[in-house]
């Protein structure tokens, strides 16, 4: 590790002369990354870091979990997810997957899409319910659940798909944006988009960018070359995880989500209603979408409003830290969020809370 | 504390805490029950002392590579024993079976009650057994309890560590945590992640053997050595890691990575965490890496002044603080 120290020493130099620079970065894992090893204290001054929309789990929005929820309750139903997923309460409640299961709901926790197939095949009276989570890293696993559904006629599995993608949401966010001065970009989700798909963060948003691995390492070495660019007045993209990420991407994975999946609006908890930023199934696998095989119609209304005092919007934006917010580690702890950023591990403010406070 | 119990008040953590303190101490919280050891010590008059102690086993699924629900319920109670200066002499063993439960498998776990209790050099000498619906059990709970007397040729334990101590763990850890983890989740690990789910009386002897004052000893279940590092900071005193430090196997390590777990937080049933002062850790360390169950005994970390937080140095130099762990552990996402 005295690699890590070498790179701070060249994190330092690099922003010697850089005007003062607020790096946001999108990705649950870097978050996760820069609370752990404690990598803001290796930040010289003027350069910030603050964690975007990168938690999948905490973006999602109240609307699915309590048609997720609902799923989960009905007889005959065995709903499956993602470990973190089943924390997530309701917007200023209690209510999650993991107190469905605690009063008798079929729920399970899963790896990988693919236990949803086979929990399906071996318990065929079941009706299996994939839900779906995640961004374009998670996205291509539940279209190949799907395609190997199709494909053996598997019927008692669907999937509620709440996947979302990460440029439309960046667009959204970052658009008219003049807190955030350049972007860490998601190595995970570059890995399957290809680098390309963040040329529009320099060349639409003019901010220079860096795609990152997920190692403190990697996080400096990624933050050394956007330093430099902001001391050089450069905006440009750089790959700095060529080991996973290509300029095109994982063409697989993205042929087999385009066969599966395509865009559409999506509401993400925190920040509302984005354009595009989400994933529906394609007609031919209708019959496998949840939200089509059962009548979700009873589901109750969720209201859409954030708790009193949650600041969790402006976080997401970089416009405040977690511990600006008037509910944190108050109103608002791991065990009991109040709002979306303090419910998963990756979150920006069950980081700060859980690594913070040296 | 909330309305209704949740799982999160088995885990270990704060919700945990929180009903002992509110629920269990009001109502029959005895001056031994008060001190919250890993086993109570009761005078019977003035000079004879039992340590008593007790443990539910609800693991899923009952067998995992390196053990089972049998070793796992002798280990757990010896264990308990064992850190709080006794020596480990009876058993209860209570059963609650579920009914269209294998006879079969209840023997085997029988058997591998009666093998641990043998290596670990106690006796089972009372049970009992209850069977409930099909449904309503897992298939089998079992309750184990455990008295040890206090008359081994050493000082008892402390509570907790004191600035200047050094921490010692006595093996790797994490292992049990993982190893239940991805035998429950169906994670193929291979070779399989093993539990560490061992008798500890033989190597805490030697451990207070040397003589070295020990100023405190816990095994590190539930909450791992996050929880008991947190339990033990109190005001005046910090607990410092190094991370570079932590014993931790390597497939254990690279599961932890995988599946977004802190092993600092993922249960142990074979190695005990302890606290010496820094000028005798390494007589202490000698002692448990020459004995068979502590061969990669090492010091992670040392107690100094300041106001009872635990931190963790990184591997980069940097800090952070360890909280004391809430809710159930569960995979992250990718």
């Amino acid at each position: 590790m005295s690699d890590a120290r070498a790179l701070a020493g060249a994190l330092a130099r690099a922003a010697e002369g850089m005007p003062p620079t607020v790096v946001m970065e999108v990705c649950g894992t870097h978050t996760q990354s820069v609370a752990r090893y404690g990598l803001r204290q290796l930040l010289p001054p003027g350069l910030s870091l603050i964690s975007g929309p990168g938690c999948p789990v905490c973006v999602t929005d109240d609307a699915d979990i309590a048609r997720a929820l609902w799923l989960a309750r009905t007889p005959g139903v065995t709903l499956l997810s993602f470990g973190d997923m089943l924390r997530v309460p309701l917007s200023g409640g209690r209510d999650s997957l993991l107190r469905a299961k605690e009063q008798g709901a079929d729920v399970r926790l899963a790896t990988s899409p693919m236990d949803a197939l086979r929990v399906a095949q071996a318990e065929p009276s079941r009706q299996v319910v994939w839900f779906a989570v995640g961004f374009e890293t998670t996205a291509p696993l539940t279209a190949a659940l799907l395609r190997r559904a199709r494909v053996e006629g598997v019927r008692n599995v669907s999937v509620l798909c709440a996947h979302k993608t990460m440029p439309a949401a960046l667009r959204a966010l970052l658009r008219g944006n003049s807190r955030v001065q350049a972007l860490l970009c998601p190595g995970h989700v570059a890995a399957i988009t290809g680098v390309d798909a963040f040329r529009f963060v320099p060349e639409e948003l003019g901010l220079p960018a860096a795609v990152s691995g997920f190692g403190p390492e990697e996080i400096l070495l990624a933050l050394t070359d956007i330093t430099r660019m902001r001391a050089g007045g450069e905006v440009a993209l750089r790959n700095d995880y060529p080991a996973a990420v290509t300029a095109a991407g994982n063409q697989a994975a993205l042929a087999l989500l385009e066969e599966v999946m395509r865009p559409c609006d999506a509401r993400w908890r925190g920040l509302g209603s984005i354009p595009g930023s989400g994933l529906t199934l394609h007609e031919p696998y209708a019959d496998w979408d949840a939200a089509r095989r059962f009548d979700l119609s009873a589901v109750p209304e969720v209201s859409p409003e954030a708790p009193t005092g949650c600041c969790c919007a402006e976080i997401l934006r970089g416009e405040r830290a977690p511990t600006d917010c008037p509910l944190f580690g108050r109103a608002c702890t791991p065990e009991r969020p109040a709002g979306p950023c303090m419910v998963s591990a990756e979150g920006a403010c069950a980081a700060a809370y859980q690594y913070g406070g040296i | 504390m909330e309305q209704e119990i949740t799982l999160a008040h088995g885990a270990g953590g704060e919700a945990y805490r929180e009903l002992v303190r509110d629920v269990f101490l009001p109502a029959y919280g005895s001056r031994e029950l008060r001190e919250l050891g890993d086993s109570a010590l009761c005078q019977l008059d003035e000079t004879a002392r039992l340590a008593f102690t007790t443990d539910g086993f609800v693991v899923r699924p009952l067998c995992f590579p390196g053990g089972d629900i049998g070793s796992l319920c002798v280990s757990g109670t010896v264990n308990d024993l064992a850190v709080a200066g006794a020596v480990p002499r009876f058993l209860s063993v209570s059963m609650i079976v579920e009914a269209g439960f294998s006879t079969d498998e209840l023997r085997r776990v029988a058997e591998s009650i009666a093998r641990t209790a043998e290596s670990a050099n106690v006796r089972v000498v009372t049970g009992d057994t209850k069977v409930v619906e099909r449904g309503k059990a897992d298939g089998l709970y079992v309750v184990t309890s455990g008295v040890g007397s206090l008359d081994g040729d050493w000082a008892l334990p402390g509570q907790a560590p004191m600035v200047g101590d050094a921490l010692i763990v006595s093996g790797p850890i994490a292992s049990h945590g993982m190893a239940v983890m991805a035998a429950r989740e169906n994670l193929c690990f291979q070779p399989p992640i093993e539990s560490d789910a061992r008798p500890l009386a033989s190597l805490a002897r030697a451990a207070y053997e040397t003589g070295v004052p020990v100023h405190a000893m816990r095994d590190p279940t539930r909450g791992g050595v996050g929880a008991t590092l947190c339990e033990w900071a109190a005001p005046g005193v910090d607990l410092l890691l190094r991370e570079a430090d932590l014993p931790i196997r390597l497939d254990v390590r690279a599961a932890c990575a995988l599946l977004g777990m802190e092993p600092l937080f993922a249960a142990n049933e074979g190695v005990f965490l302890v606290a010496v002062p820094q000028a005798r850790a390494d007589e202490l360390l000698a002692a448990l890496r020459a004995h068979p169950d502590g061969r990669e005994a090492a010091i992670i970390g040392r107690a100094v002044a300041g106001e009872g937080r635990v931190l963790a140095e990184t591997e980069l130099g940097t800090q952070r603080r360890i909280l004391m762990p809430r809710g159930e552990l569960l995979p992250r996402i990718c």
